[in-house]
C-alpha cells in the first residue's frame, strides 16, 4: 500500500527533520520503502517548507507526493497552501495553537504540539511532539521504529528530550482517543 | 679567422625531444633561447629530473612543454594553470612549471591566473610575453601595447596592455621577475630562484616576434629586437611595479630585475594535513 | 594524516540523499581528489566531499570555474589519483572543453552532471533530462561517450562505483547524467563491506618499464597508463598525437586515433551496457525511459498490466554506449515503443533509428517530472 505524507510549517520548524526521521525509521526500522523529497528554493528559507513522503510496502515508482493521505501542518501559512489538497479520506493534522481551521471535522486532528514542547522546556522540539501524535494517528510507521530513528539521528545530548517529545505527542493522541 | 667549430654535444640535449625537431618557431623568435636557458635551469637546480613537469596551454610558447624531455602536458588554451594545480595537489612529490604565453596565460587563462596566484598554489609559472598572438598570424592580445599595429589592430591597437609584474605581484605572487631573452644569464638565475622557491612564482620574460610583432611595429627582425632590448632595458630590482609599463617604443624604457621574492602560506586544501 | 575513526566505506543500511550517495559512492570507488565548483542542484555532493576526501587523505579543491575544476581533474588523473567533478546544465557546458581533453588524452576521470531545466541558465532548482545529447555530442569532433543515468539514490552510489571502474578500465572520462529528482531525493541506499567491493584500477605499464609510450594500445585498444613522476618523460597533448604522444598533424593518424578512441568503447559496449528490463519478455508495447521519468514509466507500466495491456519497461542505465542491438532484438515488427523523458526527444530520436519505426513520444522540457498517468495514456494509446 502506498501512503503519501505532507509536513509542512515554516523554517526552522524542523519540518525536514521531522520528515527525515520518519522516513528513515520506515525504510531502516520498518523494512518498508521510502522516498523523501523536499521543497526546495528561496522558501526552504523562513517561509513556507514542506517535506514530502512516499512510504509503501512495494519499490516506490513515481517519488513525489501528489494526493496526500495525510497534511501536517505547523503553521497557518502552510495550511493555507496545502489544506486544499486535502481530498476526501485524508487526514488533516496541525498545530492547535498555530493553525486556526474554520469548522471542525473527522477528518482534523489536532494537538498543540508548540505548547506542549515549550511545557517539556524547549518549543525546538515540537516538530518531534508532532511527530509522536503524527505516528499514533496515521501509525505510517511504527513507535519502535521512529523511537530508533530519533535516536541514531539527533545529537546524543538531545535524545533524551527528543525522545520524550515524541512520547508525550503520541501519548496525546492516545489520550484524546 | 678561426675554422668552423662543431659541437658535438649541448650540456641540455638529454633535455631536448630530439625526434621531435626541427622545432616550429620562425627565424628571430625568442622562444628557442627561453626553452634552452629553462632547460639548463632544471638540470642546474638539481630536483631530479624525473620529478619535473612542464605543463603548457596552447600557441607558440604552448609547444614548448613538446620539445622538453620531461613529463610535459599540452593542454587546452588557457587552462595550463588548472591542470597544473591538478598534477600538484594530487602527488606534491612534483615540481610543476607552467610555461605558457601571454595571451594563453592572461587573456582566455586570465581568471586561473588570478586564482592560482591568491591561492599561492605551489606552481612555478614562466610566460614568455611576446606582445602578440603569434600563432595565428599576429592579432593583438592582452599584452599588446597601445597603439600597436596587428592584423586585428590595422588602425593601432586602442587596448592598454597588462603590466604582467605588477598583476602579478598586486596578486601576491611570491616571486615575481622579468627579463628578456637577450639577459639569458640573469634570466637563468631568476629561474633558479624560482625552482628553489615554494608557492606561486612568475617570471614574465620578454621575447622577439618579427614575423608577429616586431616587423610590423618598427622594431625589425628578431636580432633587432635583441639590439633594442639591449637599448631600452634598464635594471631595477627597486622599482615601482605600477610605473613598470612596456609600450616598446624607440624613446621608452623597459625595467628588468627579480622584483618580489617574499613568504607567504603555500596553498593546502581545506582539511589537509602535512 | 587519515582520522583513524573515519571510514571510507559507510557500509551498512542507509535513509540518504541522492547527492550525497553519489559521493559516498565516488569515496567506496576510491575516489582521491575532487575540483568542482558550486551549482544547483549538484552542490550537495562537493559539500559532503569538503567534508570526508580530507579527513580520508583525499584532496577537495573548489575552482573558480568549471573550465578549471575540469582541468584539474585530469591533472590529477595523470598523478596517479582516482578523480571527479559534479556540475549541472550550465557547469557542464564549460566542461565540455576539457572533457574533450580527456577523451583525446583517454585520461580516466568521472563527471557528474545533476540536471536541471535547461538551456542556459533555465530552471536551477528544478529537474530536466536534457544534456544527453550534450553527453554524446557535447564537445567538438567525434568520440564515443559512456554515460550512466541513475534513477534512485541507491544507483548514485553503484553507478559512481560503475563509472569509476569504466574509467579507469577504458582510460577515459565517464559522465554520470544524474537529474535533480534523484539527487535531491532520500531514500533506502545500501552500502556493501569495503571488501564485497568489486574496484578496477587503470592498466599501467610493466614494473621497471622505462620510456613507456603513452599511447600505444594493447589489443583491447587500451593503452597502459604511465604517470606524471614516475620517469617516463611522457608526452601529452590535445593535438592529434602518434604512440609516443607526439603531433601529428596528419590525416591518417588522425583517422586511426580518433577510430581507435571510439572503438576502444564500441568493442567493449557489450560489458559496458547496462540495462533493465521488466516484463519485456511478452511485452506489446515498451517503454523505454531512464532516470527519474523511468520510476514514472515502472509504475505506469504496472499500471497497464492490471489493466491487462501488456506493457514492459526497457531502462537504460547506461545511455551511451546506446543499446542499439537489443533495441534491434526487441523491435521485431509488431512491438511499439513509447519513449518518455523529460526533454524534447533526444532519446526518442535514437530509439526510431535503431527500431526503424516510429515511437510515442511522451515528452515534456523539464521543471516537473512526467506523471505515471502521462505515460499510462501513451502505453494504452499506443496498444489500441
Amino acid at each position: 500500500m502506498r501512503q503519501e505524507i505532507r509536513l509542512a510549517g515554516f523554517g526552522g520548524q524542523g519540518i525536514i527533520l521531522a520528515g527525515y526521521v520518519l522516513g528513515k525509521a520506515a525504510t531502516l526500522y520498518d523494512g518498508k520503502e521510502a522516498v523523501l523529497t523536499q521543497s526546495y528554493g528561496p522558501e526552504a528559507r523562513g517561509g513556507t517548507c514542506a517535506a514530502e513522503l512516499v512510504i509503501s510496502d512495494q519499490p516506490i515508482g513515481y517519488p513525489l507526493v501528489t494526493q496526500p493521505d495525510f497534511v501536517v501542518c505547523m503553521s497557518q501559512e502552510s495550511f493555507n497552501k496545502y489544506g486544499s489538497a486535502i481530498v476526501a479520506g485524508a487526514k488533516a493534522i496541525v498545530d492547535a495553537d498555530l493553525v486556526e481551521v474554520p469548522g471542525s471535522s473527522a477528518w482534523l486532528h489536532q494537538i498543540p504540539a508548540t505548547r506542549l514542547a515549550q511545557e517539556l522546556g524547549n518549543r525546538i522540539v515540537a516538530n518531534m511532539v508532532m511527530l509522536g501524535f503524527v505516528c499514533a494517528v496515521t501509525q505510517v510507521a511504527s513507535r519502535a521504529a521512529l523511537e530508533e530513528a530519533l535516536r541514531t539521528t539527533v545529537r546524543p545530548r538531545v535524545v533524551e528530550l527528543n525522545l520524550r517529545a515524541f512520547a508525550q505527542g503520541f501519548e496525546h493522541a492516545v489520550a484524546g482517543a | 679567422m678561426s675554422g668552423e667549430i662543431y659541437v658535438q654535444a649541448h650540456p641540455v640535449d638529454h633535455l631536448v625531444r630530439a625526434d621531435r625537431l626541427p622545432h616550429i618557431w620562425c627565424p628571430g623568435c625568442g622562444l628557442g633561447s627561453a626553452t634552452a636557458c629553462f632547460a639548463s635551469a632544471m638540470v642546474d637546480s638539481g630536483l631530479p629530473l624525473d620529478k619535473q613537469v612542464v605543463v603548457s596551454g596552447i600557441g607558440c610558447t604552448g609547444r614548448v612543454a613538446g620539445y622538453l624531455n620531461v613529463d610535459s602536458f599540452h593542454t587546452t588554451h588557457g587552462r595550463a594553470i588548472p591542470f597544473a594545480i591538478g598534477l600538484k595537489l594530487a602527488n606534491p612529490e612534483l615540481q610543476v612549471t607552467v610555461f605558457s604565453g601571454d595571451g594563453d596565460m592572461f587573456a582566455i587563462g586570465g581568471n586561473h591566473f588570478l586564482h592560482a596566484a591568491r591561492r599561492n598554489v605551489d606552481l612555478n609559472v614562466v610566460c614568455i610575453n611576446n606582445f602578440n598572438y603569434g600563432m595565428t598570424g599576429g592579432q593583438f592580445g592582452p599584452t599588446t601595447p597601445l597603439g600597436a599595429r596587428t592584423t586585428t589592430t590595422p588602425h593601432g591597437n586602442a587596448e592598454p596592455p597588462f603590466n604582467l609584474v605588477h598583476v602579478a605581484s598586486s596578486l601576491g605572487a611570491v616571486f615575481v621577475a622579468r627579463w628578456t631573452v637577450l639577459h639569458i644569464r640573469q634570466l637563468h638565475r631568476s629561474m633558479l630562484r624560482a625552482l628553489d622557491k615554494r608557492g606561486f612564482r612568475f617570471i614574465e620574460v620578454l621575447a622577439p616576434c618579427p614575423v608577429g610583432f616586431g616587423k610590423s611595429n618598427d622594431i625589425g627582425e628578431g636580432l633587432d629586437e635583441m639590439w633594442f632590448y639591449r637599448r631600452q632595458c634598464v635594471i631595477d630590482p627597486e622599482t615601482d611595479l605600477a610605473q613598470a609599463t612596456i609600450e616598446m617604443k624607440h624613446d621608452s624604457r623597459i625595467v628588468l630585475g627579480d622584483f618580489v621574492d617574499i613568504e607567504r602560506p603555500v596553498f593546502r586544501p581545506s582539511g589537509w594535513e602535512e | 594524516m587519515i582520522a583513524a575513526a573515519e571510514r571510507r566505506v559507510l557500509a551498512g543500511r542507509h535513509f540518504m540523499n541522492g547527492d550525497t550517495a553519489c559521493a559516498e559512492g565516488a569515496l567506496a570507488a576510491g575516489c582521491r581528489f575532487f575540483a568542482g565548483y558550486p551549482i544547483t542542484p549538484s552542490t550537495e555532493i562537493a559539500e559532503r566531499l569538503a567534508e570526508r576526501l580530507p579527513r580520508l587523505g583525499g584532496c577537495f579543491v573548489q575552482m573558480e570555474d568549471e573550465l578549471g575544476s575540469m582541468a584539474a581533474i585530469l591533472g590529477a588523473s595523470w598523478a596517479g589519483a582516482k578523480a571527479m567533478t559534479a556540475t549541472s546544465g550550465p557547469g557542464f557546458t564549460l566542461m565540455m572543453e576539457n572533457f574533450g581533453l580527456g577523451l583525446m588524452t583517454e585520461t580516466p576521470c568521472v563527471i557528474v552532471n545533476v540536471q536541471r531545466g535547461g538551456p542556459s541558465t533555465g530552471l536551477p532548482t528544478l529537474v530536466g533530462q536534457a544534456d544527453v545529447m550534450q553527453a554524446k555530442w557535447g564537445s567538438h569532433g567525434d568520440y564515443e561517450p559512456i554515460a550512466y543515468a541513475p534513477a534512485s539514490p541507491q544507483e548514485m552510489f553503484d553507478l559512481l562505483i560503475a563509472a569509476f571502474n569504466a574509467a579507469e578500465r577504458y582510460r577515459m572520462p565517464v559522465l554520470v547524467m544524474a537529474d535533480e529528482v534523484v539527487g535531491h531525493m532520500t531514500e533506502g541506499v545500501t552500502i556493501p563491506p569495503a571488501e564485497e567491493l568489486h574496484l578496477v584500477g587503470r592498466k599501467r605499464p610493466p614494473a621497471g618499464a622505462n620510456g613507456w609510450l603513452p599511447y600505444a594500445a594493447d589489443g583491447d585498444l587500451v593503452p597502459p597508463m604511465p604517470l606524471a613522476g614516475e620517469g617516463h618523460h611522457i608526452h601529452v597533448t590535445g593535438l592529434t598525437h602518434d604512440e609516443r604522444g607526439y603531433p601529428a598533424t596528419d590525416a591518417v593518424v588522425q583517422d586511426q586515433l580518433v577510430r581507435r578512441i571510439s572503438q576502444k568503447v564500441q568493442v567493449h559496449a557489450a560489458e559496458i551496457i547496462s540495462l533493465e528490463e521488466l516484463l519485456t519478455h511478452d511485452a506489446e508495447t515498451i517503454v523505454v525511459s531512464y532516470g527519474c521519468t523511468a520510476r514514472s514509466a515502472r509504475q505506469a507500466v504496472l499500471a497497464a498490466r492490471e489493466r491487462g495491456v501488456k506493457a514492459g519497461l526497457l531502462r537504460l542505465i547506461t545511455l551511451w554506449p546506446f543499446p542499439g542491438e537489443r533495441m534491434r532484438e526487441l523491435a521485431d515488427g509488431s512491438r511499439r515503443f513509447v519513449v518518455a523523458e523529460m526533454n524534447l526527444g533526444q532519446m526518442a530520436r535514437e530509439v526510431e533509428r535503431h527500431t526503424r519505426a516510429p515511437a510515442v513520444w511522451v515528452t515534456h522540457a523539464g521543471g516537473a517530472m512526467i506523471p505515471p498517468t502521462a505515460i499510462l495514456r501513451a502505453i494504452m494509446e499506443a496498444a489500441t
